[in-house]
């Protein structure tokens, strides 16, 4: 007897297969995009004779359990918080070995002497929302950007945040070494100086 | 003469489908090898605060804390006060070091001392508990954390 053919499988519905396990898996995707602020945490270990900080050189900005903002002992916006440092930083009032050659403001002797030496110091309460903490610290980072990102655009020509950014993602193209290196002479320029006081318990 | 019958015009002809499947199947394929499936069960709430300063996160490095009220079906058994979760389960802030130390042992062996921790917070948490975390941390001398964040302008509500 004569074998017969297998009759061929009816492919029709492998369409419909398809699609519904490409629903299946678009809905599923969350393509993952984490970003957000990098911090570097102070050592846990005691300074035996911790620098004095000139009161001039000391930028305080406090935050109460309301989420208000009082900075040098002025109530303000937190839209105004960035001018704020980046007046405080730029400043540059300093004089002979501590003159800022670069800074570009108002040069007030009561205020700080150099970006090397100003220091931004942070003070939370412990109810203080997160949103909050986070919108400082964002908009103090911002004022430190812009300035880095003006130094970097009069010397080199290109803007600090972006070359960075580039490198990170490794879409620079060009001398890595060279950008590396000229990245840290702006951040020499201006160190990123925050400090974060212990945070009061609410109510004191 | 019928064999030089003209067509009959103005229909046109079907669209050949024969290469849907192939095309459904590329997508397929695409979303199958770019999905990641959730890998931590979220047991808090967690809708993260807005920042516009952003730097990127190196994945094979990091280590996830979680914190935040519990979410809507945990709040029976576990209050409405923050919480913190690393990994799969909820952890006590005196438990923190040893649920980190035991993330960290889970990294590749050469990025275990470049380890940065990832801390996802909810927008509403106090913090306080932040502050607690932190000082854990020094403790550990994992100095390195990235708050994520949501991109947007964090000044506008």
């Amino acid at each position: 007897m004569a074998r017969r053919a297998t009759p061929e499988v009816n492919a029709g519905s492998m369409a419909d297969i398809a699609f519904l396990l490409l629903i299946f898996f678009l809905v599923t995707t969350t393509i993952e995009k984490d970003k957000g602020i990098a911090r570097q945490l102070p050592p846990d270990e005691e300074i035996e004779d911790p620098p004095i900080i000139k009161q001039k050189n000391l930028f305080i900005v406090s935050v109460n359990k309301d989420d208000q903002l009082l900075v040098e002992d002025e109530l303000m916006k937190v839209g105004d918080l960035r001018e704020a440092a980046i007046k405080f930083l730029d400043n540059g009032g300093g004089v002979g070995k501590e003159a800022c050659s670069y800074c570009k403001g108002a040069r007030d002797p009561k205020s700080s002497d150099n970006p090397d030496k100003a220091v931004i110091s942070v003070q939370n309460d412990r109810l203080t929302s997160y949103s909050m903490y986070i919108t400082v610290q964002n908009e103090l980072v911002a004022a430190y950007n812009f300035l880095r990102n003006r130094e970097s655009q009069r010397l080199f020509g290109w803007k600090f945040t972006e070359v960075k950014q580039a490198i990170d993602e490794g879409s620079f193209n060009g001398n890595e070494d060279d950008a590396q290196d000229k990245l840290e002479r702006i951040q020499k320029l201006f160190p990123l100086k925050l400090s974060e006081a212990e945070p009061k318990k609410s109510g004191q | 003469m019928s064999k030089f019958k003209k067509k009959k015009g103005g229909e046109i002809p079907a669209v050949n489908t024969a290469s849907l499947p192939d095309i459904v199947f590329m997508l397929l394929f695409f979303f199958m090898v770019v999905t990641v499936l959730r890998d931590n069960n979220l047991l808090v709430q967690n809708t993260l605060p807005k920042a516009d300063q952003l730097e990127k996160l190196k994945k094979d490095r990091s280590v996830f804390i979680y914190a935040g009220k519990p979410s809507a079906r945990y709040k029976d058994k576990y209050g409405t006060e923050g919480k913190i979760q690393i990994g799969d389960k909820f952890t006590d802030i005196s438990n923190v070091k040893f649920a980190l130390t035991e993330a960290r042992e889970a990294l590749r062996p050469e990025l275990q001392d470049k380890v940065m921790i990832a801390l996802k917070v909810d927008e509403e948490t106090k913090t306080g508990l932040v502050t607690d975390i932190k000082q854990q941390l020094r403790d550990l001398n994992m100095l390195k954390i990235i708050y994520i964040t949501a991109p947007g302008d964090p000044t506008d509500q």
